[in-house]
């Protein structure tokens, strides 16, 4: 359904007044994810995860370079065939708060273009769903809790019958069983037969509800697996860092990695995870490994058998 | 939620009273300080040329009949005292209570104020959206040059060259005063007036554009830039529709208060046009009250203006209210 092939971004930056210079956030990335699946990209902050959301939605700023191929239900998604998708098939569900406007009451803000009063039944039947009250329709974005406004926005996508939802972040701030139901909101839509693309970096929650996983690092998917195979000690697992990240949970013995996540520009030729990586091998530093097949999923690693 | 209490809006109008007082309180007695501190003689002001003829027993009459052979604070508190029993005094050059002449003279001063404020509202907004939408386009650029040369123009010096190019090169407005000279009350139609209004109130809400213009146009760049605006276009808003539902209320804010809050600016710069233009207005009046020494008439007017400026205040306070939700609930707690 959606397609992501070779996606590069970056963004021009002014250097010493008139040098301009590309720095690189996402690098070479490849997605797919298909009608009725839910994709979780997980990745710590800084891996360039909401603006792959932002990319997908044409949504980025004008100083950003982008390379690559995006395509939905086999066409190239370009700005004529976004302008035509965005608020109908298409939706984003967005982090927080500050996504909503603070001079419009939530109920205004959930309705979206839509008139009328079906839509308005509507929309209080969607709030009913996330638990949000009645009262939540006339409140103002600042009167709402964190966990609310989410909601809210989860409720966006509901109401607006789209056939594919990018939820970037959409749990944090949330009580646990309300983010388990926005996230089951998300399930619910997959099982639908919408596509959705679950950015998060909370790799636990996107487990309950992920078909497959893709792992972010430094601008790169390193690996895709699926869900089930994150499980004990991640052995199955392709990549190192997706085993690192895997291990550093409370519950699968809580070992950080040291070290630091580099940015895209510092590891233009190498392995990105080459400084830190426990198995690093000689070819390592030398070049950049392509993502390649392995065993159902796909691995971005030299050595990784 | 935001129905308001009766005794959270007594508790406003309270405070906002309690405020006003204490502010002409203070007001009027920098103003009588400064007054009789003043080096003009009210008495050798009001005789001007007649100076040879009138003697120093004559001169001492005056001073008597007027009060001014009391001490400064004694005539303040005589002053205050008439005051607060509803009698601003009698002017002295106009020998008219000050109460008639502020009246008469405000309306003059209102219409220009109120064309120019209308005027440099509704284009300075307007201009500030339109630059927004166009960020870094020739239009952007052509209202930015414009704000900014016309803020570091003195509205006086603009007033003459608006004298000199629309009044005596072109002849299309009047060069002065708010009527026809010599003509009758009766002959004098509305056209007349307006046309006589044209030159000031251009030259006051010229001045006036430029502030609203460009807050306006930082508010909604703001505001375009906002996470918010991503998400509304994400839902597939976009254009003029977009700007309307999210961008508006916003950019308003800053322009409404700016307005309101700018009485005092509107009312100092329609001192100068009125001077340059010879316009009859309240500014005019404030200006000769003070050259001649007329104690009582500037005393009304300096009150008036602070009126005047405190209600353009208290207009602004209750509309960022009325519109902006979060200040709603922080002023006026439930």
């Amino acid at each position: 359904m959606l397609e992501i092939a070779g996606l590069s971004v970056s963004f021009g930056q002014y250097v010493g007044g008139f040098r301009r210079r590309d720095i690189p956030v996402l690098n070479d990335v490849d997605l797919d994810v298909d009608a009725g699946e839910l994709l979780a990209v997980v990745g710590s902050s800084g891996s360039g995860k909401s603006l792959l959301a932002h990319a997908v939605m044409g949504l980025l700023p004008e100083n950003a370079v982008v390379r690559g191929r995006i395509s939905y239900g086999g066409r190239t998604l370009d700005e004529s065939l976004l302008r035509k998708l965005r608020g109908r098939e298409l939706a984003l569900v967005p982090q927080g708060v500050s996504y909503l406007d603070p001079l419009l009451r939530a109920g205004k803000q959930a309705l979206g273009r839509q008139r009328g009063l079906a839509a308005k039944k509507r929309v209080r039947s969607v709030f009913r769903r996330f638990g949000l009250a009645e009262q939540a329709e006339e409140m103002y974005p600042h009167q709402l809790s964190g966990g609310m406004a989410r909601k809210v926005l989860v409720s966006t996508a509901a109401l607006g019958g789209a056939r594919f939802v990018i939820a970037d972040e959409p749990t944090p701030g949330m009580e646990p069983e309300s983010a388990a139901e926005a996230l089951q909101a998300l399930r619910e839509l997959a099982d639908g037969g919408c596509g959705v693309l679950l950015i998060t970096h909370d790799i636990e929650a996107a487990l309950k509800v992920a078909d497959r996983v893709a792992v972010l690092y430094a601008g790169e998917v390193v690996e895709t697996a699926a869900a089930g195979e994150f499980e004990g000690t991640g052995k199955v697992l392709r990549h190192p860092y997706s085993r690192a990240l895997w291990q550093a949970l409370p519950a699968n013995g809580f070992r950080a990695l040291p070290g630091v996540q580099p940015s895209p520009a510092e590891t233009a030729s190498c392995c990105s995870f080459a400084a830190r990586c426990p198995i690093a091998a000689q070819e390592c530093a030398a070049g950049k490994p392509p993502l390649r097949k392995l065993r159902g999923g796909a691995v971005r690693c030299w050595v990784a058998e | 939620m935001e129905k308001l209490s009766f005794s959270a809006l007594l508790r406003f109008v309270l405070l906002k009273l309690a405020r006003l007082g204490l502010l002409l309180a203070a007001v009027s007695a920098a103003a009588f300080a400064l007054v009789s501190y003043s080096p003009i003689d009210p008495v050798q002001a009001y005789i001007g040329a007649d100076v040879m003829r009138v003697g120093a027993e004559q001169r001492a009459a005056i001073a008597a009949y007027w009060g001014l052979d009391e001490p400064p604070l004694a005539r303040f508190f005589r002053w205050a005292s008439a005051l607060a029993g509803g009698d601003m005094g009698t002017s002295l050059i106009y020998r008219q209570p000050v109460a008639d002449v502020i009246g008469e003279r405000f309306w003059g001063s209102l219409l220009l104020m109120a064309a120019a404020w209308l005027l440099s509202g509704v284009i300075g907004f307007t201009a500030g959206i339109v630059a927004a939408m166009n960020r870094g386009r020739l239009v952007d650029r052509i209202v930015r040059w414009y704000c900014c040369t016309l803020a570091s123009t003195p509205s006086f010096w603009l007033a003459m060259l608006f004298l000199m190019v629309f009044g005596v090169w072109l002849g299309w407005f009047p060069v002065g005063l708010a009527v026809p000279a010599g003509a009758l009350a009766a002959e004098v139609d509305w056209l007349d007036r307006l046309r006589h209004l044209a030159l000031p109130a251009l030259t006051l809400s010229a001045v006036g554009i430029a502030p609203v213009a460009l807050h306006t146009r930082e508010k909604l760049l703001d505001v375009l830039d906002s996470d918010y605006i991503l998400f509304a276009r994400s839902r597939g808003e976009s254009g003029i529709r977009l700007v309307r539902r999210h961008g508006l209320k916003a950019a308003l804010l800053p322009a409404l208060t700016l307005q309101f809050a700018g009485f005092s600016e509107l009312f100092g710069g329609a001192v100068l046009a009125e001077q340059v233009f010879s316009y009859p207005g309240l500014g005019r009046a404030a200006v000769e009250a003070g050259v001649r020494g007329d104690v009582p008439l500037l005393m009304g007017i300096v009150l008036f203006s602070a009126l005047f400026v405190f209600t353009g205040n208290l207009l602004a306070d209750i509309m960022t209210r009325l519109i902006d939700p979060r200040v709603r609930e922080r002023g006026m707690p439930k």
